[in-house]
């Protein structure tokens, strides 16, 4: 018995990757062919981007206050708090900000997708559009996976912006340091590569955080019940690739770099 | 509906004047168990209405969306508009699916669009223009009586008026088939008996083929034994003892078609399941 169940489950989830991969694959290559949806683009832009805007500022403003609180403790031992503002700025831009925002942005998205898809797939809606002519994968998931890759580029950006600067507030403010050294370290001691690391991660958490949000609501089975389960399923499984797949990244990116 | 030949007309004109226009050969489907359909065989000619009868749950909404590739079958072969679609690749099918009109058990309204952009859906796509798109709605609207509705959304709907939306939004480009997966489940029989009259009017006035899912005999019986009044613009009865000679039934039991034929074979027939099911 105990055997047939880890049979079951292990075919179920070579399958869920089998088919997640041939979902990803799909919805990938029609973001270059047309019909391409720019209304849909711009309305789930407006939602991903801009409804995300607010977690995205305060926790980018927490964690550089923390890190700056965190830094200049360890950092007085040695004498050199003097570069707290170095060490907020390559952490946040480099790593912090990208994952920070992954994982906040498919929190918030990655749930609404697979709710509001997996909602439509149990009342028909997504048969009726099919009945109607319309591929769904093109109408409903390609906008919203170039939305998200898009838009997490520059919400990245932000909770960079927003971690240095709350990085400075406590530095100044708390620590009582000088905010002008604070900027000048931050700023002397970044170099390109350090800014295309932390850009380069959004692109590939946008689309893993769209893509599992619009697969497992897709995929979505067994009324309301089962809209609650694909939520939980792809916020999990997004949070969870976003962190795997910024570890590989950095080891990639790490090697292409120095 | 029809309007001018170039606004109303279907996407592509029909190329099936002599063949069926939906076939099924040995169809059999299943999903992680036994078959829901097996080795069923049937047609629609040109004009043709079938009512597929059975109890809930042994494959009629099944067999719908296998009639328009919504599902592929595992075996058999389901010829659309005379092509073999158990195959086709989706890119094609969805051309072929503007041809068809389907009308869901739900409706199956889109929630987040008014009614007017529900019914218009297929012509928004089509990027026809906004007051011609208009037009067509108040028209479609018109046709089951609901024209007062245009700019509410689905939420403030009752159940028979979004079946009658969905009704609109299946006739709205004429299509060359119907396909209706119980339009009157759940519904209360007035409401009921309104939708079956829609059925009858767009059967009678525009003679599109269509295959009518439903678990209610007085339904289909009504279907069977009326027709529309274009003067009287309502159902009337047919002299006793006539039949509507395009309407016909199928039974589904277990997943295997078990009868195919006219009304008065079918209260004729001595099959027991057939028997059981009039009784």
């Amino acid at each position: 018995m105990a055997i047939r169940t880890i049979d079951k489950t292990a075919k179920n989830l070579v399958l869920t990757v089998q088919d997640y991969s041939l979902f990803a694959f799909r919805a990938f290559t029609n973001l270059f062919r047309p019909p391409i949806y720019w209304p849909e683009f711009l309305v789930q832009a407006d939602i991903i981007g801009f409804g995300s805007i607010s977690i995205v500022v305060l926790t980018g403003l927490s964690t550089g206050g923390v890190l700056a609180l965190q830094s200049a403790a360890t950092l007085s031992a040695f004498g050199a708090t003097a570069v707290t503002g170095r060490f907020v700025s390559l952490t946040m831009i480099r790593e912090l900000g990208p994952i920070l925002t992954g994982v906040m942005v498919s929190g918030r998205n990655a749930s609404s997708m697979a709710s509001e898809l997996g909602s439509m797939v149990v009342t028909e809606q997504i048969d009726a559009m099919r009945a109607l002519g319309v591929d769904p994968l093109r109408k409903l998931v390609t906008p919203r996976i170039a939305a998200s890759i898009c838009m997490l580029f520059f919400l990245t950006i932000v909770s960079d912006a927003c971690g240095i600067a709350g990085g400075g507030l406590v530095t100044v403010f708390m620590n009582h340091q000088n905010g002008t050294q604070y900027l000048d370290m931050a700023w002397e001691h970044l170099r390109y590569p350090d800014i295309i690391q932390g850009l380069v991660k959004p692109l590939f958490f946008g689309y893993i955080l769209s893509s599992i949000g619009c697969f497992y609501g897709m995929r979505t089975t067994g009324g309301t019940q089962g809209v609650g389960r694909s939520t939980i399923q792809a916020v999990v499984w997004a949070s969870v690739l976003i962190i795997f797949v910024d570890f590989l990244l950095t080891q990639v990116l790490l090697t292409l770099f120095q | 509906m029809n309007e001018t030949p170039d606004s109303e007309s279907p996407a592509t004109a029909p190329e099936t004047a002599a063949g069926p226009v939906v076939a099924f050969h040995n169809v059999s489907v299943a999903f992680d168990g036994p078959p829901v359909l097996d080795d069923v065989s049937f047609s629609v000619a040109p004009g043709e209405t079938r009512i597929l009868l059975g109890p809930a749950g042994v494959g009629k909404s099944v067999l719908l969306k296998l009639a328009n590739g919504l599902l592929r079958p595992d075996q058999g072969s389901v010829l659309l508009f005379g092509e073999d679609i158990s195959g086709m690749p989706e890119e094609r099918l969805l051309p072929l699916r503007t041809r068809v009109g389907m009308v869901f058990q739900e409706g199956a309204l889109f929630d987040s669009l008014s009614v007017r952009d529900n019914v218009a859906y297929q012509l928004i796509q089509e990027r026809v223009p906004n007051d011609r798109i208009d037009r067509r709605v108040r028209k479609a609207l018109r046709f089951v009586e609901l024209e007062e509705t245009f700019d509410l959304f689905p939420a403030s709907l009752s159940g028979g008026m979004r079946r009658r939306v969905a009704i609109a939004r299946a006739f709205i480009r004429q299509p060359e088939l119907l396909l209706y997966d119980s339009p009157t489940g759940g519904l209360d029989p007035l409401t009921s008996t309104t939708i079956i009259e829609l059925i009858v009017k767009e059967r009678d006035v525009y003679h599109t083929p269509s295959i009518m899912v439903t678990h209610r005999l007085q339904d289909a019986f009504i279907l069977c034994n009326h027709r529309f009044d274009e003067a009287a613009g309502r159902m009337v009865p047919l002299p006793a003892g006539e039949t509507d000679p395009n309407t016909t039934f199928l039974m589904l039991d277990d997943g295997r078609l078990i009868f195919d034929g006219s009304l008065r074979e079918l209260v004729k027939s001595r099959n027991p399941f057939v028997r059981e099911f009039l009784q």
